[in-house]
């Protein structure tokens, strides 16, 4: 296996140094709030009594009580993936505080003190390992030298462990509070020591969920809850069909409801705003209802009379963080049924090229078997639990916005731009989020909320209802592929031909596996426009076609006549020992690792006669993943008895935390995979809640799944993803070893002679 | 609007509100007990369960008139300091991810617990099967309540 081993010592502490300068001398956009109701129900009574007298601020990522508390801000938003956890446990190993010491406080954006606080493309503790790390060394290092200078001691003589400073020599001893307020002097050093990973003593061990006593005693952590006094409730009335917009309205009788303060239309984006890549918004007008309480405003809402009209087709110059380009929105009232004509003519037409090795053309006409298959996708909605929600107060001099989002410095510009208000004006503080999964990058309704406010000079907390939110678009994209392979006669893969394409993306990796595994290899792709918006959903892209990949190398390792995990191993034996062109995107002896993990975990070679296994793996956002899924037939019904799942995602940081969300990721993989969907009749979805819109429930998931890591030194990469893609392929395959009946069309369950 | 006395984790508590509205709204905008959700307001993902009396009910569903005299106990009234034993096993086996279903899980396990104390896997579903995670902490809740049963 590579090995890329921590060789990393001494560090210059450059890279985000800025963070290790305090936050009082860098607060730029209010780092301080004068009251938060969050944050006044943040303790719990014990913590409360154990509260220092006070704080001394060591860096922007944590401070120290005179008492040894140690407050760790954990700068990235919390979607479920528990980085409000993992991400202060990478500062308190390097500062060598006793965890139970640790504080952890979600720090608002500050673009000045953190960087990329962002939850997306599995990347925050990837990114975060180094300066987190760092912000801790360089705190010890402090603290190192302030009991240096108290003791007259050599700093080298002085061992810093679980909040404790020891001079061993001459038996001096103090906690880390007893240092600080000197520490908090001190220069920043210009370089530190980091651990070897041999010796970490909180990561790699399992810590609990910071906010878990919250959680599950319903203290105010969300969005949601988050509530001012004097504050307004929001909602809004968009379009009933993709490709319409409002025309007018009759806001009269509405007005005189009880609790009701105003009824106005709003555009989210002013006519000359170039809208950016996350400030997505299938409609840009809506008709708002403000009032006292929810229920009112909810009742209100729905008497609002209002007339649309049928939107016609534009072309709009979008900003990709610099990248300008024009995109077309077409006209029309789209239907799920022209979809999936387009879905399967498409995968019959010559589409773009984007790679070829070798004369694949030529290949397939002089092999002895030739397997095609096509698999289709629906759009899915992401249905987080806690609907799009955003508070916001607007003033002349200061906009305060609250609430779930995973992009809040990306929405800080947006926001700025439609206030005209510049962002040192601009406080965005992040709250717990019911769920992101791609969803809350797409941060409209912050921008919503912030007009409402402006518009009301009053504080307004917007809130979706479940309708709002399933009907509102950011859908992930519905796809197609259309697979081809190419046997000779002995059944070695010589060619593979993959086309794919979706509505208005398409899912292809070119660059993934098999390519480079395979000498003749052709990928193309198509996309086809269309006024239904979508956005990124957990593993965008891998979410479908890495279920399909599976499912086809399935049936050619069995037209080969191969045990499949044996077929993909070969695979990846060539791709390591002699790969086929430059670009692969994968380390395939990583992949091979996890097949293999998996196949001895699972026992793969020891068949039992009513157990029907799957298998599939994939690489997606820098991690590898194989299981094997176990289904059972009882009554006639496929029950999935057990997943094992082996994952190299390299150091696990947190792993009974990391195992809870690959646990999730298995659960929610078979899930949209067999159950969920959004189709269209004339512009409007057919599923507005979860009475249509069917989610995986309790009695559906596996009875038991089994996580194992593949235990090496690399740094570590991405968890809340790549569990998620490969466990839908692995489910297709266990299906057709139970029924004898392979799945090409998500979601399986539309088969209606499937599981009983 | 009308005045309603709500018996709400053993006190008395005025309220004074449209007589349709959903308890939901009233345990949220009206007393500031926001533990209970907010997630489909159909009844469909068992977010909003509080206890009726000791049965498991959606609060999204139950208008603030037709509560009466009922007892109603809502997660913040479940324990005195969190220390139920549902609650207790949620935190050994660390279950939430975002977390935001996590008390009307609670409350639906507590309640199916109250009734029958060594629930089968198949009891387990059944009580369960109206509470959505979309984190998909499934396995994990039926392990917790497990846990819960036999402690």
């Amino acid at each position: 296996m590579t090995q890329k081993k921590l060789t990393m010592k001494v560090a210059k502490t450059r890279i985000g140094r800025r963070s290790f300068i305090k936050s009082s001398v860098l607060s730029g956009g209010g780092m301080m709030l004068g009251f938060n109701w969050l944050m006044s129900c943040d303790m719990t009574s014990t913590q409360v009594k154990a509260l220092p007298k006070e704080w001394f601020e060591i860096n922007g990522f944590l401070k120290i009580g005179e008492n040894g508390l140690v407050t760790i801000m954990s700068p990235n938003p919390e979607i479920g993936q528990n980085v409000k956890t993992s991400m202060p446990m990478l500062v308190a190993e390097e500062l060598d505080v006793d965890w139970n010491d640790v504080l952890v406080e979600q720090a608002p954006l500050n673009t000045n003190l953190y960087k990329r606080q962002l939850a997306g493309g599995s990347q925050s503790i990837r990114q975060g390992w180094e300066s987190l790390r760092m912000a801790g060394a360089t705190a010890k290092a402090m603290l190192i030298q302030a009991a240096a200078e108290t003791w007259g001691v050599p700093t080298n003589e002085i061992q810093a462990e679980k909040g404790i400073l020891t001079h061993s020599i001459s038996g001096k001893k103090a906690g880390f509070g007893t240092m600080a307020a000197k520490a908090a002097q001190l220069e920043v050093p210009e370089e530190v020591t980091l651990k070897n990973t041999e010796d970490f003593s909180i990561i790699g061990t399992s810590r609990k969920n910071v906010d878990g006593s919250k959680i599950v005693t319903g203290k105010p952590l969300y969005g949601l809850d988050y509530k001012q006094d004097n504050m307004l409730i929001a909602m809004i009335v968009h379009p009933p069909a993709f490709g319409m917009r409002l025309k007018s309205m009759d806001e009269k009788e509405v007005l005189s409801m009880p609790g009701i303060k105003n009824v106005f239309k709003m555009k989210t984006h002013l006519e000359d705003y170039a809208l950016g890549a996350f400030d997505n918004d299938a409609f840009n007008e809506v008709a708002v209802v403000v009032g006292s309480s929810t229920w009112e405003v909810m009742q209100a809402k729905n008497r609002l009379k209002v007339d649309w009209e049928l939107a016609p087709a534009s072309l709009k110059e979008m900003d990709f963080f610099g990248r300008k380009m024009n995109v077309e929105t077409p006209a029309g009232l789209e239907s799920t049924e022209d979809h999936q004509k387009t879905l399967t003519t498409k995968l019959q037409q010559k589409a773009k090229v984007v790679r070829q090795d070798g004369n694949p053309d030529a290949v397939f006409k002089k092999a002895a078997k030739v397997i095609e298959r096509s698999y289709t996708c629906p759009f899915l909605a992401h249905n987080t639990l806690e609907p799009m929600n955003f508070f916001a107060d607007v003033t002349e001099e200061r906009a305060l916005l609250v609430g779930p989002i995973q992009t809040p410095e990306i929405m800080e510009s947006s926001v700025s731009k439609r206030l005209k208000m510049p962002k040192e004006k601009i406080d965005i503080q992040m709250t717990r989020m019911g769920g992101g999964f791609g969803r809350r990058l797409y941060g409209h309704f912050l921008t919503e909320a912030a007009v409402i406010s402006q518009e009301m000079q009053q504080p307004v907390k917007l809130i979706y209802t479940r309708e709002d939110d399933m009907t509102q678009g950011t859908y992930r994209p519905s796809y197609s592929v259309l697979y081809r392979a190419a046997l000779d006669e002995n059944n070695n893969l010589i060619a593979f031909h993959v086309r794919a394409g979706g509505i208005p993306e398409s899912p292809l990796s070119a660059n993934r596996f098999p390519a480079g595994a395979v000498d003749h290899y052709k990928a193309e792709e198509w996309t086809q426009a269309s006024n239904i918006t979508v956005g990124a959903f957990r593993a965008p892209r891998s979410n479908f076609i890495a279920g399909a990949e599976q499912s086809f190398l399935d049936e050619v390792a069995e037209a080969a006549g191969k045990d499949p995990i044996d077929f993909r191993l070969e695979l990846l034996e060539r791709a390591q020992k002699n790969p086929v062109g430059e670009n692969n995107d994968y380390e395939a002896d990583r992949y091979a690792g996890v097949l293999k993990l998996v196949k001895e975990k699972s026992n793969w070679n020891e068949k039992k006669s009513d157990v029907h296994r799957g298998t599939a793996a994939y690489f997606c956002h820098n991690s590898y993943v194989a299981n094997v899924l176990d289904i059972v037939l009882e009554n006639g019904k496929a029950v999935v008895e057990k997943v094992y799942c082996a994952i190299d995602c390299g150091i696990v940081v947190n792993p009974d935390a990391a195992t809870n969300l690959a646990e999730g990721g298995i659960v929610d993989g078979i899930g949209h995979a067999m159950y969920s969907a959004i189709t269209f009749k004339d512009g409007v979805p057919e599923q507005n809640n979860f009475d249509k819109y069917r989610l995986i429930r309790h009695d559906e998931a596996p009875r038991n799944i089994e996580i194992h890591f593949v235990e090496n030194d690399i740094h570590p990469t991405g968890l809340g993803e790549p569990p998620f893609p490969p466990i839908m392929g692995a489910m297709a395959n266990a299906l057709y070893r139970a029924t004898g009946k392979r799945h090409y069309n998500q979601p399986f369950i539309t088969d209606k002679d499937l599981i009983g | 609007m009308s005045t309603f006395t709500l018996n709400i984790n053993g006190s008395q508590h005025e309220v004074h509100a449209d007589p349709t509205t959903p308890l939901l709204w009233v345990l949220r905008d009206h007393l500031d007990l926001v533990g209970t959700k907010y997630g489909c307001g159909i009844a469909q993902c068992g977010a909003c369960t509080v206890h009726l009396n000791g049965t498991a009910v959606r609060a999204c569903q139950l208008p603030v008139a037709s509560v009466g005299t009922s007892k109603i106990t809502t997660i913040e009234g479940l324990s005195e300091s969190g220390d139920h034993p549902v609650q207790k096993a949620w935190l050994a086996h660390d279950v939430p991810q975002c977390g935001y279903c996590q008390a009307g899980q609670i409350m639906s396990a507590a309640a199916l617990l109250e009734n029958n104390p060594n629930p089968s896997d198949e009891d387990i579903d059944a009580a369960m099967r109206g509470n959505l995670c979309r984190c998909g902490t499934y396995t994990r809740i039926k392990k917790a309540i497990k846990t819960a049963a036999n402690s």
